[in-house]
């Protein structure tokens, strides 16, 4: 035994110093590539992104010359036309109006599930409304375009919107908006599959959000005497709003990005109308529908078009990141 | 054994890479995808040689056979003879098909209702806006017509059937021509849009008082009410195989340079006016002329042994002249 102690000792006093800058070396060599690849892992995201910039705005270069500013503001898309005369407001139109009448109506629904299902819903029943939300985030977009041609179209065209048509008829302003015939494919009936496709991501953020507000937090606004109401309204949401407003953007990204289902039900129209019950279309259902066939100018429009949604997109992160900002700034955080 | 087995096995993987290499590729339009697939599979039992067809539209066909990346294109609107000369192409018919209106309206059943060219196209321009509009009344004395809002449902993608479809338009209505003119996508003036064939059948088969344009194939498919056109002649046609075939026969293709040719408002009393045409695009000094001659000979061969198969899919096979004229072109132009 002591001979083997002695061994040992003479061994590690021997190799001791050699093997300890050898190891810190290995490490300081695996933390560098590490540190290495991680950061590749990082900038190849920029250098994706640049190449999509790169390549959509080279290949929508013969348009930008062609068209300049004026693509902005016609609301013309004849691409048959010689010289084909392409202009993207009504697309944008369709965008922003689908992407705000959806988040007009996912935001209070999917806030009002997820208020439900983290401070009042009953155990039992919190599992199945949970899985359902994360089916509907599963379901497949054109399996919601299909939903929307064949079962929801139909229903909205017979009951919902002559119902609304009427209501409003002669109401100066809400009158044009509702206003007929009632259309399987229109602009609302886009919004309301969007605002179904979206709601997941806003009920599961919120969920996740309204969990981390501090038990004792509310425990405390309940034993002032306080109704549920008012802790949601005074503690849960302001204590979350940050979160929220994360989960709301990253639905309204989709909403904005949104092509497959969106292209089977909103009737693939570039015309304007104030009527949110008449076909029209979005960036996304324009590119989609279009793209196939075409060639030079048309082409290099639809190329334009993706890199005006791409521009949209960002301005509207960047908006959410500045808003984002602005309410930390005044939590004093 | 399994020594066995492997050398098995690796002669089948070398059996079947070279049975791969021998295989043609060709791309291009959606409308002759049933077809052309239909015959590749035939081929391929009969002669062991495959053929890959990418159905990806006809302009995306054109493009690849320019850019040299496939055996064959394959495009529904041909190219004009001075474009095939200048990029060194042959093009000919290989199969066709027609395209026929059809409607969604209570009680009325196909082939009852009548529709001429230029009440087609006021439809289509939004001047038509009831379906008891005098225009339609007056083609259609016994049926009785709503006064119902007419839903117009047109292609939201680029199509050679849209092409087709608004060729036909353009050359039955000045009104037409000058305000929307043809192309596989034109600026509509009225409707909704609805993704490819199946899209406007789908939406035609839903929407009560609509009215569409479909390939014959889906309206026989989807037991659509399609409607009977007036010719160029002036008679009532109804969507047959034997309409489409004297609109065929009745087209002039020994005089057309490039086979540039399209098939609507054909002359003869029998003629269906909206048949169409899907062509074939190859190069004259193919790169690979193994490949080549390949091709040509699956396309002999869908000429002589297909046409029952086409007739099947509801397409109708190129008259025997026209592939009398076709092969001439094949030992004149193709070098292989």
């Amino acid at each position: 035994m002591a001979d083997m102690a002695v061994d040992t000792t003479g061994l590690q006093a021997a190799a001791g110093p050699y093997d300890r800058a050898k190891a810190l070396s290995a490490f300081k060599l695996g933390d560098k590539t590490f540190y290495w690849t991680t950061r590749a892992c990082a900038i190849s995201v920029l250098l994706i992104l640049g190449g999509i910039i790169i390549s959509l705005i080279v290949g929508a270069w013969p348009a930008i010359r062609e068209f300049g500013f004026s693509f902005l503001t016609t609301s013309r898309w004849a691409p048959a036309n010689d010289p084909p005369i392409l202009g993207a407001l009504g697309p944008i139109y369709g965008t922003l109006v689908t992407s705000l009448i959806a988040m007009m109506i996912a935001i209070p629904v999917g806030l009002g599930i997820a208020i439900f299902l983290t401070e009042l819903c009953p155990t039992w029943l919190r599992r199945p409304i949970g899985l359902a939300i994360e089916l509907l985030a599963g379901i497949p977009s054109i399996i919601y375009g299909m939903w929307g041609f064949f079962v929801l179209g139909p229903f909205l065209a017979y009951h919902f919107q002559p119902a609304m048509i009427a209501l409003f008829e002669g109401v100066p302003v809400l009158g044009d908006i509702f206003a007929g015939p009632p259309s399987y494919l229109s602009l609302f009936n886009a919004s309301l599959i969007l605002a179904i496709m979206v709601l997941p991501f806003i009920t599961a953020i919120s969920v996740d959000v309204f969990k981390t507000v501090p038990p004792v937090l509310k425990e405390a606004a309940y034993g002032v005497g306080c109704t549920t109401w008012e802790v949601v309204r005074s503690v849960v949401i302001p204590y979350t709003r940050v979160g929220v407003i994360g989960g709301v953007m990253l639905a309204l990204g989709r909403a904005l990005g949104e092509t497959m289902a969106v292209t089977f039900i909103i009737g693939n129209s570039f015309r304007i109308t104030g009527s949110i019950f008449s076909p029209g279309t979005t960036i996304s259902a324009a590119i989609a529908s279009e793209f196939a066939e075409s060639d030079g100018l048309h082409q290099s429009g639809l190329i334009l078009l993706g890199l005006l949604l791409f521009i949209l997109t960002f301005l509207v992160l960047a908006a959410a990141r500045l808003l984002l900002l602005r309410l930390e700034l005044k939590a004093g955080k | 054994m399994n020594f066995i087995k492997a050398i098995v096995a690796a002669g089948m993987v070398a059996a079947s890479t070279s049975a791969f290499a021998a295989d043609i590729t060709g791309a291009g339009a959606t409308f002759p995808y049933p077809v052309y697939s239909k015959w590749a599979d035939t081929y391929k039992k009969d002669t062991g040689n495959g053929l890959n067809y990418q159905s990806i539209g006809s302009g995306a066909g054109i493009k690849q056979i320019i850019a040299k990346t496939v055996t064959f294109g394959a495009t529904d609107a041909p190219l004009k003879p001075e474009q095939l000369e200048k990029e060194g192409l042959v093009q000919w018919p290989m199969v066709m098909g027609a395209i026929v209106p059809v409607v969604n309206l209570e009680g009325v059943k196909p082939g009852e209702m009548v529709l001429d060219g230029e009440t087609l196209a006021n439809i289509y321009i939004g001047k038509i806006t009831k379906w008891d509009d005098p225009a339609i009344k007056k083609l259609n004395p016994k049926v009785s017509l709503p006064s119902d809002a007419i839903t117009v449902v047109r292609r939201s993608d680029g199509s050679g059937t849209t092409f087709n479809f608004t060729d036909y338009l353009s050359k039955v209505s000045a009104d037409w021509k000058t305000k929307v003119g043809s192309g596989t996508a034109v600026e509509w003036p009225v409707g909704v849009g609805a993704k490819g064939n199946e899209g406007v059948a789908g939406n035609v088969g839903q929407t009560k008082n609509s009215i569409g344009y479909v390939e014959y194939a889906y309206a026989k498919q989807n037991k659509l009410t399609y409607t009977g056109l007036v010719n160029s002649a002036g008679k009532t046609v109804q969507p047959t195989i034997a309409a489409f075939q004297a609109a065929a026969a009745n087209a002039d293709w020994a005089k057309a340079p490039g086979y540039y040719l399209i098939l609507t408002n054909q002359p003869g009393e029998a003629s269906w006016p909206i048949t169409a045409a899907t062509f074939i695009l190859m190069h004259k000094e193919p790169v690979d002329k193994a490949a080549s001659s390949e091709a040509v000979k699956f396309f002999k061969w869908a000429f002589e042994k297909g046409g029952k198969a086409a007739e099947e899919l509801d397409y109708i096979p190129m008259p025997e002249p026209v592939v009398k004229l076709i092969e001439k072109t094949w030992a004149a132009d193709i070098k292989s």
